[in-house]
């Protein structure tokens, strides 16, 4: 009974989809959206979230779903699954993606924006569920192509030059990847005979010679789509030139989307294949992720591309997460640490739709989005720069931010398994974070052009800062010495 | 036969680097385009390959099924892909855009000298 809710979950979106397409008015030879085009995508909107709101109470209350289309079952049959993982995953996404296409029945002036968005926004979406729930690796590949071609649509539905240029590169990255990962797949299929991942979980027990090969072929398909560096060249220009809502869902959901994939597949299957050393290649990328991305934000001239950026450097936290995954031996640390690498996910997909729809409002209000020409801003749209700063504390991970947490474990574990060189590249991507956040605000709250230099009379305000300094990080970091000098034991280390 | 299963498969590994080679070094889209497939085609040859289990046993029906599938979805994406680089060439009759053929500069005597020199490679 509730198995079937998977069905629909990819079901209910590729109807509507349907829907949208033959729901024109025709005026002569011309094409035209008809007025309810709005309502069938945002009732297809509500009914999906509907089912994944249904389907993860249903996976909450009696553990993982499985469902064989047709009665088919494995090798030949398609098999949809949710667990934990993919209904968290799936909860967020649908989350996002209605709050998205409520944002974008406003934000569409144009007819013809709006005639092609929604097709290609539901087919989208269904390509995003059907992801989540694929329990083989061959239905994986199906919906990650599928997810391309509507997301590289998508993203060129503005039909300017740079737009259509960025996603076409898009588009073939997303080929390359995806051609890689399908090889991948079938050395997995020549080795073991079998797509289901709970079958080849169960198998891949005693790793193979072809496993190691198979393992590279699919984490470096997955990663060029998931966008880590140095495979994210292609990511600030697609997602800063693509329609607000096309860009939320791109940065907040379809990447991701290749990143849950990655997860997956070490969690799962590649257990006994990853060694340490391959964890640390994934963790040391996202790490130069981390830093490169955050340093590139804070140097974009535009807000949307901003965003790009800092996408790439979270994208670079989540991977920072394997090495210690790989560290950790399986038990309740292992356990925290995975929830708090889904903690991480899932926050920066709200967090990072969040931003791009702000951004999105900002540009149509001030016909730019050049962040040093943003003054007054907040005078304009509070509520929006409000967002925008409720975003970026997530982004940087504040307290009480999900992200805040994960990244408390995320350094618990950097610790319990010394791998200290993890502490200083978090904590100076929560620098970069708040400072490339706070030159936005810091503009959209001004007036007046700010003075270019930092410090305007160095006498009277570098004691100023020095003791500021002292008191809100020095004491902080180095209270140790002080039960020394007082004679106190040592916070009871003895 | 399995010398004939491993030379097949042998053969679309050997297209998969080719495909990636020719990807990463030309700047064409169709050439890009033609190098995709030709990966595609060597990922497919490997998976005709595994499907073979000797002479006296039916193909396993399992690969077969998705080169099928592949097929469907390469050919998809390979049209998306003409279709926005048409659109490139449309909104640029100019300039070379990155990913497209340098464009016959039909009729804008722009650089009438270079256009007489290099017209021997383009078609």
């Amino acid at each position: 009974m509730s198995a079937e809710l998977l069905a629909f979950a990819v079901a209910v979106p590729l109807l509507g989809a349907m829907l949208a397409v033959v729901t024109v008015t025709r005026q002569g030879s011309e094409t035209r959206a008809s007025p309810l085009l709005n309502w069938v995508g945002l009732i297809t909107a509500t009914l999906t979230t509907l089912v994944i709101i249904f389907m993860t109470g249903a996976v909450w209350q009696q553990g993982p779903l499985r469902l064989e289309l047709g009665g088919w079952g494995v090798p030949l049959g398609i098999a949809l699954r949710a667990d934990g993982l993919s209904a968290a995953m799936l909860a967020m996404a649908n989350l996002v993606a209605l709050g998205t296409s409520l944002y974008a029945t406003g934000y569409f002036r144009s007819n013809d924006e709006a005639l092609h968005f929604w097709p290609l926004w539901l087919l989208l979406w269904a390509a995003l569920n059907g992801l989540f729930l694929a329990a083989d690796l061959f239905n994986l590949y199906v919906m990650l192509e599928l997810l391309g071609l509507a997301a590289a649509a998508l993203g060129a539905l503005t039909g300017s030059r740079d737009a259509v240029s960025a996603n076409l590169r898009y588009l073939l990255v997303g080929l390359l990847g995806s051609m890689t990962y399908l090889l991948g797949v079938a050395l997995l299929y020549t080795a073991y005979g079998t797509m289901d991942m709970s079958l080849l979980a169960d198998v891949m027990r005693a790793p193979g010679p072809t496993d190691g090969t198979a393992l590279v072929l699919m984490t470096a398909g997955l990663a060029l789509k998931a966008a880590l560096f140095p495979l994210h060249f292609w990511l600030p220009p697609a997602h800063a030139n693509a329609p607000a809502p096309v860009s939320a869902a791109l940065s907040a959901l379809v990447v991701k989307a290749a990143f849950y994939l990655i997860l997956r597949l070490w969690l799962e299957l590649f257990a006994p294949v990853a060694t340490f050393g391959a964890s640390m290649v994934l963790g040391l990328l996202g790490a130069s992720a981390v830093v490169w991305g955050s340093w590139r934000a804070l140097r974009a001239e535009r807000l949307k591309l901003l965003a790009a950026y800092s996408t790439v450097a979270q994208i670079g936290y989540l991977f920072l997460f394997f090495p210690l995954l790989a560290a950790t031996p399986p038990g309740p640390a292992h356990d925290q640490l995975v929830a708090a690498v889904v903690l991480m996910a899932l926050t920066h997909g709200f967090a990072k739709a969040g931003l791009f729809l702000a951004a999105g409002l900002v540009q149509q209000q001030a016909g730019h989005d050049r962040i040093n020409e943003l003054g007054g801003t907040a005078q304009h749209l509070p509520a929006t720069v409000f967002a925008i700063a409720l975003a970026g504390s997530s982004l940087i991970g504040l307290p009480p931010s999900g992200s805040f947490i994960s990244k408390w474990l995320l350094m618990q574990g950097a610790l319990e398994t010394g791998q200290w060189w993890i502490i200083p590249v978090a904590a100076s991507g929560t620098l970069l974070a708040a400072a490339y956040i706070f030159r936005v605000l810091s503009r959209a709250f001004g007036l007046e052009p700010t003075p270019l230099r930092f410090v305007t009379d160095a006498r009277t305000e570098v004691p100023a800062l020095t003791l500021a300094l002292i008191s809100a990080a020095a004491l902080g970091l180095a209270a140790g010495p002080l039960w020394t000098l007082l004679g106190l034991d040592a916070g009871g280390g003895a | 036969m399995m010398t004939a299963q491993f030379l097949y498969g042998g053969a679309g590994m050997v297209l998969f680097v080719l495909g990636i080679w020719s990807f990463l070094v030309h700047e064409p889209l169709v050439r890009k385009l033609i190098a995709l497939n030709i990966m595609g085609g060597g990922v497919f040859h490997v998976l005709i390959a595994i499907a073979y289990r000797g002479d006296d046993m039916a193909p396993d029906p399992v690969p077969q099924a998705l080169v099928l599938t592949g097929i469907v979805v390469a050919v998809s994406a390979t049209a998306l892909a003409l279709a926005l680089g048409r659109r490139l060439d449309d909104l640029s009759p100019g300039d070379g855009p990155d990913f497209s053929p340098p464009a016959p500069q039909a009729d804008l005597p722009l650089r009438p000298k270079e256009h007489a020199g290099g017209s021997a490679d383009v078609s």
